[in-house]
């Protein structure tokens, strides 16, 4: 969708060194397209925030190119940029009061008066704190905060608004909530956001295209429901989403199926998404949703027998940890709906799938 | 169904009291009452100290600022018949005889040299009188009146009598009034001291003045280092931090008279100005024993003070803050100004209220690098405990020395309230 349109961050071949031994970011080619909510996606240490920095100004690119509508902005200081940011602790200035956090920017930009005065109020008005312009920052709770601080990066109108981790300070139901509430500012101002995160499930949440972080490389860049369903390789299987992971080597290609021998003991169809040539290593991605507790003979290529070993009640669905092909931590979620199997520790059943859900990753 | 559990809950918020029947009230007065005994059991002993110390002693030599018990003990019967004295005209042959027999009883008690003394802090020259009618006195006969102003010509001054009279009192305020150039005159009436004889006045302005220069040097040499201290990574940073607690492993004494070696007209510094010829030999400067060492040792000293406050306030301003700043379109100085100064406030105003503070009663470096005009209060106030022994003029110094600090410190509480200030 939003492939075709403008683009306005572009990294070329950008790296990153902080001691001139190690990369922190490696060969970084990335696009972010106007009107996109792009999540840097990664566990720490992995490179995003650092891309992040570099794209606000505060850290100096080692070697390549980061333009911002086409222009380099490599040498162009932060304060230049008109890029908002909010920050992981928010950073509202603790002497000044909520509005006064908010003129700030068009302060320095040298607005009227009575313009600032008439955006500060409708920059409150969109993150509804209306009533609370007159109180410092420290009177507010952690979700207002928050508000405030997204306001901050907003009221200035740029075009692009960075954010790093700002909801990590926030519990888990008002991360939740704001989630949601960050996601509709977007939709309804148009405004670039390049988020990071290590919270999948807030990535999953917001963005309309996630990059996965590792190792200063990005895995995988695609929208979310591509990255959870077609990882292109082990550690994004691994990193979105939960996964079962079967080691073994390849045996045959088949077209864009291949079979796999697993190293505990079978033989398993499976699309060939990333592997060698025969006998190289592979590693099978499997969700637990897409497993089929005893299914109907003949209908799945994929069946073998299993000893269930543990069996966890979670509400929506039941959490069962089996023994298959050898490998102990295998997991199966079985919906708790009406017709569902009905199984018990210790007994042995028969578990199935399809060869389109079971992927053969990068071993 | 909403109304059940509202009653409930009232008539339990009446009643509050333990299982066993007990107002609640009372069983938690209990159980915190050893805990608090605990506590100040923790406390007792510095608190004894510092009472018996600290305290003690200040109310003892604020007292002593007024209290004045000499005349009043050793010239009793002079005094009665002085009750009744107009203080216009010389008083009668009553007064010069009760005054005869209390300069004999006091010489007899070996009372005589404080109370000349005492007297002669009042009106300068009458020790002398005292001293020698008193030895004279034993021989004199009636009339008193006139042996005694032969004897010494003052007791023909009314101006002599008065000043009898007027410390009379135990309790008197003359220490306080002296120690702002006032005193009586003959009339009873307070008036300024004359202009050769008033110092305290602007010695007290010249001790602000340079607590003043002090503080502003402090801070604006304090301030850079504070935020190099703030920003520097650790193992940097810990470096620096020695160095700017140095000075306090070294004694006060070491550090001021090394500024001697360093700023006296043959010192290093002068050495070195020669040498590079920016100045003849003859045209050395004189920085030290003058107001100008004082104010340069003084900085020096008191610098950690103001960098150790000042630090501890910019350790805890986020770096993010800054980055906010500059990210919402504020140049790097723009941001500095208003965003990062303003937070360091309360590291301002504490290292200033401590520094100045300090300075106001600062005592061995004055006196050592001060010279002439670099002397402060606290100088005078040493000079009148040691030397002159006029302790009761001393107590009114330092008592206005303290009631100043009082009022500064009531000050900033007011303006901006000492629950900010940050000492580290």
């Amino acid at each position: 969708m939003s492939d075709k349109s403008e683009v306005l961050v572009r990294f070329e071949s950008v790296q990153k060194s902080y001691d001139g031994e190690v990369l922190v970011v490696k060969n970084l080619n990335l696009e972010v397209a106007r009107g996109d909510f792009l999540t840097m996606l990664g566990p720490s240490g992995s490179g995003k925030t650092t891309c992040l920095m570099m794209l606000a100004g505060f850290e100096p690119v080692t070697h390549g190119k980061i333009t911002l509508a086409g222009q380099p902005i490599n040498n162009v200081p932060p304060h230049k940029r008109d890029i908002g940011m909010v920050f992981q602790n928010y950073a509202l200035f603790p002497h000044m009061s909520v509005a006064e956090n908010l003129a700030f920017p068009l302060q320095v930009r040298k607005v009227s008066k009575v313009d600032i005065e008439v955006r500060v109020k409708k920059a409150l008005e969109m993150v509804q704190l209306d009533q609370f312009g007159g109180r410092r920052p420290a009177q507010l709770s952690g979700g207002q905060q928050q508000r405030v601080a997204v306001a901050r990066a907003l009221v200035f109108d740029p075009a692009l608004v960075l954010m790093d981790e700002p909801l990590g300070a926030l519990d888990k139901q008002l991360r939740e909530q704001m989630q949601y509430e960050i996601k509709h500012i977007h939709e309804n101002l148009g405004v670039t956001v390049v988020y990071v995160t290590h919270d999948q499930s807030e990535a999953l949440t917001m963005s309309t295209r996630i990059a996965v972080f590792n190792d200063g490389v990005i895995q995988q860049l695609a929208p979310p429901n591509i990255l959870y369903e077609c990882p292109d390789n082990a550690f994004v299987a691994q990193f979105i989403g939960e996964n079962n992971s079967l080691s073994g080597t390849v045996k045959e290609v088949k077209g864009k199926n291949c079979v796999v021998d697993l190293d505990g003991g079978g033989t398993v169809q499976a699309l060939a998404v990333n592997i060698g040539g025969i006998g190289s290593r592979t590693k099978l991605s499997l969700r637990p949703e897409r497993v089929e507790v005893n299914p109907v003979s003949g209908s799945l290529p994929n069946v073998f027998e299993a000893n269930i070993k543990e069996l966890t009640y979670l509400g929506d669905h039941i959490r069962t940890r089996a023994c298959i092909c050898g490998q102990e931590n295998f997991i199966v979620k079985i919906p708790n709906a009406s017709h569902h199997a009905l199984l018990h520790e210790n007994t042995k059943v028969q578990f199935g799938w399809s060869i389109e859900d079971c992927r053969a990753l990068d071993g | 169904m909403d109304m059940a559990p509202k009653t409930l809950e009232t008539s339990r918020s009446e009643i509050l009291s333990t299982v066993d029947g007990q107002p609640l009230k009372k069983a938690l007065a209990r159980t915190e009452r050893t805990k608090r005994f605990k506590a100040i059991l923790l406390v007792a002993p510095l608190l004894t100290f510092i009472t018996v110390t600290f305290l003690y002693p200040i109310c003892l030599m604020l007292f002593r600022s007024v209290e004045n018990p000499l005349v009043a003990e050793n010239m009793p019967q002079t005094l009665e018949v002085l009750q009744k004295w107009d203080g216009k005209s010389l008083p009668s042959e009553l007064a010069f005889a009760a005054a005869a027999k209390d300069l004999a009883a006091a010489r007899k008690s070996k009372m005589i040299g404080r109370l000349a003394t005492r007297l002669n802090f009042e009106t300068s020259g009458l020790r002398s009188v005292i001293t020698g009618t008193a030895r004279k006195v034993k021989k004199m006969e009636a009339p008193f009146k006139e042996a005694m102003i032969q004897a010494r010509s003052q007791w023909g001054d009314v101006a002599t009598w008065s000043t009898i009279k007027r410390l009379g009192p135990t309790i008197i305020d003359v220490n306080y009034l002296a120690a702002v150039d006032r005193g009586y005159n003959v009339k009873g009436e307070i008036e300024l001291r004359d202009e050769d004889r008033r110092i305290y006045v602007s010695l007290f302005g010249r001790t602000l003045l340079m607590s003043l220069i002090v503080t502003v040097a402090s801070l604006f040499l304090g301030f850079p280092i504070a935020y190099l201290l703030a920003s520097l990574p650790l193992k940097y940073s810990n470096l620096l931090m020695i160095l700017v607690l140095l000075p306090f492993w070294t004694s006060l004494l070491v550090r001021t008279t090394s500024w001697i070696v360093l700023l006296q007209t043959q010192g290093v510094l002068n050495d070195v100005m020669v040498w590079l010829g920016l100045f003849e030999d003859e045209q050395r400067v004189q920085l030290i024993f003058n107001a100008q060492g004082t104010v340069i040792a003084m900085t020096q000293i008191l610098l950690p003070f103001m960098v150790l406050p000042l630090y501890s306030v910019m350790k805890t301003i986020h770096p993010s803050y800054m980055r906010a700043a500059e990210s919402l379109g504020a140049h790097r100085y723009t941001a500095y100004w208003r965003i990062y100064v303003p937070n360091t406030l309360p590291g301002i105003g504490a290292g200033s209220l401590l520094v100045f503070i300090l300075a106001i009663g600062y005592y061995i470096t004055p006196a050592l690098v001060g010279g002439q005009d670099g002397q402060m209060i606290s100088n005078l106030i040493a000079f009148h405990m040691q030397k002159s022994l006029n302790w009761g003029l001393a107590a009114a110094l330092g008592g206005i020395l303290l009631g100043g600090v009082v009022i500064l410190y009531w000050l900033y509480n007011s303006l901006v309230g000492v629950e900010r200030l940050k000492l580290g």
